[in-house]
């Protein structure tokens, strides 16, 4: 069916996309790429010159790097998995024939509209606070002292405030496909005697891949860039306990104002990006039949 | 898969899904409750669910400190602009991918979607010294520019997936009729593509309003949208809990009210061709 002359203008079309997206990604890539392996310091604007690999040796052997390579992975890999098993589960839930359905689906989209830094600010103060959150003041309903969340337990409040900006994506994608599924299959299965495990894990749970992939591709790509949350919650700390790749880099180019080293983490992110987008379409791009 | 069960169950069941429903819901709420409080019974310990004493002091004073509407307009700009935009871009490279594929096609969309997976920080210095020079940085064109090619490759695929479901079948009919390319695109394609473009248009302008790097590390007072005015909030001042909960509510308002009426569609546009 596609001519030749068809063929010509279907590369033409997407030709736009594809070169806006190329420089965009190519531009800032290639000054980063150059400035990593420069001397660029904003404190001392006189001193230049080539340092070869000295800035990514310094980001390397810093003490905070591979915590902060275990926080970057951590913060996905934690949000992936409550994300998707607690967005499972509401979606069975949902799913379920109950009252009032559609004001459910409206409660449970919420967190989506709320933008980041919103987000952020209103666990932190509103919630976590250790005087004035909600928390303390159910702690102390109940005699306990209240729980320092952002001081002690920093890297899993910032997981829990992320998982909860992203539940709803999940939980709409996985129950969209849901109910996708056909009902007689599953009250065949009923009829068989099948449980109720037995039909998740055999019939529901299958019939979710493609939708799981969907979110752990889309929400990885988000995921690996987070900041705002824990800038406006922890700033990195307390020390570099919740402190991830991009907050490190971020330290380096606006606190030490280092433009040098902080282009040569930059690099080393865009690396762990790559690493990471191999691993996942190793594992799952199968299941996107694109 | 509405299926027939006992009332019992169907009882358990509801009030479950009320509960984590609510649970869900309650930080947004409890934030709204906050914002119509006074500063003291914002932190009355116990916590108030309700107070003896609303107002609407808290947006009186966020409305009367800081210029909301000069914030709002440049969400509204930003997020709209930029949406229209990469779907002009988008919309013939989505067609061609899905109705011309080639050997390639699946790769193309994959590194697309791979370019948004640089973390932003990483190239924040360049893009601010790019945004410097060409006179970008600041201005509502700028935000427009690069929100749209942030969220491009989410659009492109988005569209793919749909116009994938409209069968070829149709479009070869309008070909044997004589219909040009550009004529086929205009009406046949987008006609039928409708329901999918309003969700790609919904989604990406949800994306492009909570975005909250660039448009707060790419402006500093004409171009600021919402994300910038929560953050000028967020600021160490003291805590002011009930205001904070105001301007936070004023900054997720519009987009709240915008999702919660077009949820339909957007649920809908939600699925990423996740659905068969």
């Amino acid at each position: 069916m596609s001519t030749q002359s068809n063929r010509a203008a279907a590369r033409l079309m997407v030709a736009p996309s594809v070169i806006l997206l190329f420089i965009w990604m190519i531009v800032p890539l290639a000054m980063t790429l150059y400035f990593s392996f420069r001397l660029y310091r904003l404190l001392s604007p006189e001193r230049t010159g080539w340092v070869g690999f000295a800035n990514y040796t310094w980001f390397i052997k810093s003490p905070d790097f591979w915590l902060a390579i275990f926080n970057t992975l951590a913060l996905v890999g934690g949000v992936l998995i409550i994300t998707v098993v607690l967005g499972t589960l509401i979606a069975l839930l949902i799913d379920q024939p109950v009252k009032g359905q559609g004001i459910l689906r409206i409660l449970v989209i919420a967190p989506f509209f709320v933008m980041p830094p919103v987000a952020a600010s209103i666990w932190k103060n509103l919630f976590m606070h250790p005087q004035n959150g909600l928390f303390a003041s159910v702690s102390r309903a109940f005699g306990a002292d209240p729980i320092l969340y952002l001081e002690n337990h920093p890297m899993l409040s910032v997981i829990g405030i992320v998982s909860w900006e992203w539940l709803p994506f999940a939980t709409l994608i996985l129950l969209t496909a849901m109910q996708s599924l056909s009902s007689e299959q599953l009250e065949a299965a009923e009829m068989d005697g099948a449980t109720p495990f037995a039909r998740f894990r055999y019939i529901i749970l299958p019939h979710l891949t493609r939708a799981i992939t969907v979110v752990v591709l889309i929400e990885t790509i988000f995921l690996l860039g987070i900041f705002g949350e824990i800038f406006t919650t922890t700033q990195g700390g307390p020390g570099s306990a919740s402190t991830t790749l991009p907050y490190m880099i971020f330290k380096q180019a606006i606190a030490a104002k280092d433009i040098g080293r902080a282009a040569a983490g930059g690099i080393i992110a865009v690396i762990l990006a790559n690493i990471v987008a191999v691993f996942l379409m190793r594992g799952i791009g199968r299941n996107l039949d694109a | 898969m509405a299926r027939a069960v006992s009332p019992r169950r169907y009882w358990i069941t509801t009030l479950a899904a009320w509960g984590v429903s609510l649970l869900i819901f309650f930080p947004v709420l409890w934030m709204i409750l906050t914002s119509f409080k006074t500063e003291a019974s914002a932190v009355a310990s116990p916590p108030q669910l309700f107070t003896a004493e609303w107002t609407t002091q808290n947006y009186a004073d966020v409305w009367a400190r800081s210029d909301y509407p000069r914030f709002f307009w440049n969400s509204v700009v930003i997020s709209v602009g930029s949406t229209l935009l990469g779907l002009a871009v988008a919309i013939p490279a989505a067609w061609s991918m899905a109705f011309v594929p080639g050997k390639k096609t699946k790769d193309l969309l994959m590194w697309m979607l791979s370019t948004k997976m640089m973390p932003g920080v990483a190239v924040l210095i360049p893009l601010y010294l790019l945004f410097q020079r060409t006179g970008l940085f600041d201005t509502k064109i700028g935000l427009v520019l690069a929100l749209m090619l942030m969220n491009l490759p989410i659009i492109v695929w988005m569209l793919y997936t749909y116009f994938k479901e409209i069968p070829s079948e149709i479009l070869e009919a309008a070909r044997m009729d004589g219909a040009s390319l550009w004529k086929e695109v205009v009406y046949v394609l987008t006609p039928m593509a409708v329901p999918g473009i309003a969700s790609t248009l919904l989604l990406n302008v949800i994306l492009a309003w909570n975005e909250a790097f660039w448009t707060i590390t790419l402006t500093t007072t004409k171009a600021a949208p919402l994300s910038a005015f929560i953050a000028s909030f967020s600021a160490p001042q003291g805590l002011f809990y009930a205001k904070l909960s105001a301007a936070s509510t004023m900054a997720i308002a519009p987009i709240l009210i915008l999702g919660w009426f077009s949820q339909k569609q957007l649920v809908r546009g939600l699925t990423f061709g996740a659905v068969k």
